[in-house]
């Protein structure tokens, strides 16, 4: 018997998009614990010049997806579908069994859609005190509004970490959802267990 | 696509709740972070592990102005006091063992936030050292020198007299490491860290005020804890 024909998922743009951006997270996390962690930050040193690759990095964060908004009509067509949740979602979230209960879910489940929303308001929130963490010392911002932005930087870090460890673990126990950003193309089986409803409307 | 049209746009609130969120965090920064510091400083007498100072705004941080952390071996260390005084000295880690030596308990407070509470320190009076080198009279203050090349500070003579301000070599009973300064630096315990002159590799008595590497940054030239850079800290 023939394998299926594997679905379309992702355009090269969208996957444009989530490899620069992943780069870009890498060095920030890097940089960042290189800046932050006491022992690492004695093992690596140059501390000006991890300061300036935090920084650059930081500034060149939001660039793949304003360019993806700006060229990419299906990265734009995904976010729309990520906004909104619908009624399946909140019923995929609640239930134990959501993997095997064949619910009509669209291209994106409940968790995606609420991961997704968590990341970028928190990814704004970390842009936003970094650039407040920018002026230097000679502009006169208030010592409260830089000791404010530096614990709210500090504290939204450590949230996004844990959701991206859970990002890369479940990743990591879903190949072929790897696969669909590695090569734009998701398993048709696969595609038809997680994603029914999205499957049907791509047959 | 017409399933995914429906729903509630409930991304775009988790995104505007965030950033008030982040908001409201920046705003009550100062709070958050004296509340951490609170729980850091009950949690670290009970936590093996060091893990307790990552939370944030608590434990040392590690500054340098310079691309590395400066190391000079305690067997080859010097410390000049010059300018304005009678006899220059050069000293070695071994000089200053055998002068008079002062211990100092005190919370260490950083301008940016963080806070190391009950810091024990050991070294000399700096008030001992311009003594022994004989500062001349009328001399107005002390500029320090780090051996990183770059960083410079100073206090007032009347500043530089007082019995918190020290020469220091121990901390916490051992031998001051690399990242902390050593293997001898500044103690000016009643003001913020950025005072304590790390890698101290001279003190020179002036007959004027030099403004030191933070100050030409607009920190406060003085920097009491809880009354200076717009800060409220306890005092140290």
């Amino acid at each position: 018997m023939r394998r299926p024909e594997p679905l379309p998922r992702f355009s090269r743009g969208e996957r444009l998009v989530h490899r620069s951006t992943s780069v870009l997270v890498g060095v920030l996390a890097f940089t960042g614990a290189a800046l932050y962690i006491p022992s690492l930050a004695l093992l690596v040193g140059r501390r000006p010049a991890v300061e300036a690759t935090h920084i650059v990095a930081g500034l060149l964060l939001p660039v793949p997806t304003l360019l993806g908004l700006v060229f990419s009509a299906s990265l734009r067509a995904d976010l729309q579908a990520l906004n909104r949740m619908t009624g399946t979602d909140w019923r995929w979230l609640r239930r134990r069994d959501r993997r095997t209960a064949r619910l009509p879910v669209g291209k994106f489940n409940g968790g995606q859609k609420l991961a997704t929303a968590t990341v970028a308001g928190a990814g704004l929130v970390l842009f936003g005190t970094g650039i407040l963490l920018l002026a230097p010392a000679r502009v006169a911002l208030p010592v409260s509004v830089r000791q404010g932005a530096t614990i709210t930087h500090d504290l939204f870090t450590f949230g996004l970490l844990v959701l991206l460890a859970g990002h890369i673990w479940l990743a990591y126990r879903h190949p072929e959802a790897r696969a669909a950003l590695r090569t734009g193309l998701v398993d048709r089986a696969y595609a038809e267990r997680e994603h029914p409803a999205w499957a049907r409307q791509n047959r | 696509m017409s399933s995914e049209a429906q729903g509630t746009p409930i991304g775009r609130r988790v995104v505007l709740g965030l950033l008030g969120l982040g908001g409201a965090s920046v705003a009550a920064g100062p709070w958050i972070s004296r509340w951490l510091g609170d729980v850091a400083g009950a949690l670290s007498p009970h936590d093996p592990t060091g893990l307790s100072a990552l939370i944030p705004g608590t434990g040392w941080r590690y500054y340098t102005v310079t691309s590395g952390f400066p190391y000079e071996a305690p067997a080859k260390y010097h410390l000049t006091v010059t300018g304005n005084v009678d006899h220059e000295l050069t000293l070695t880690t071994a000089d200053l063992q055998a002068m008079p030596r002062t211990k100092l308990t005190r919370d260490f407070q950083c301008v940016t936030g963080w806070r190391v509470p009950n810091v024990h320190w050991e070294g000399v009076r700096l008030a001992a050292l311009l003594d022994r080198a004989g500062a001349q009279a009328g001399q107005q203050a002390v500029t320090f020198t780090s051996y990183d090349g770059t960083y410079t500070e100073s206090l007032t003579m009347a500043q530089a007299r007082r019995d918190d301000v020290l020469v220091v070599d121990t901390l916490d009973g051992r031998p001051i490491g690399r990242a902390h300064g050593g293997p001898v630096r500044l103690l000016v315990a009643p003001m913020y860290g950025y005072k304590s002159c790390k890698w101290l590799s001279s003190i020179e008595v002036t007959d004027r005020l030099v403004p030191g590497y933070w100050e030409g940054f607009g920190y406060d030239q003085n920097a009491w804890v809880g009354r200076s850079n717009g800060r409220t800290d306890a005092p140290t």
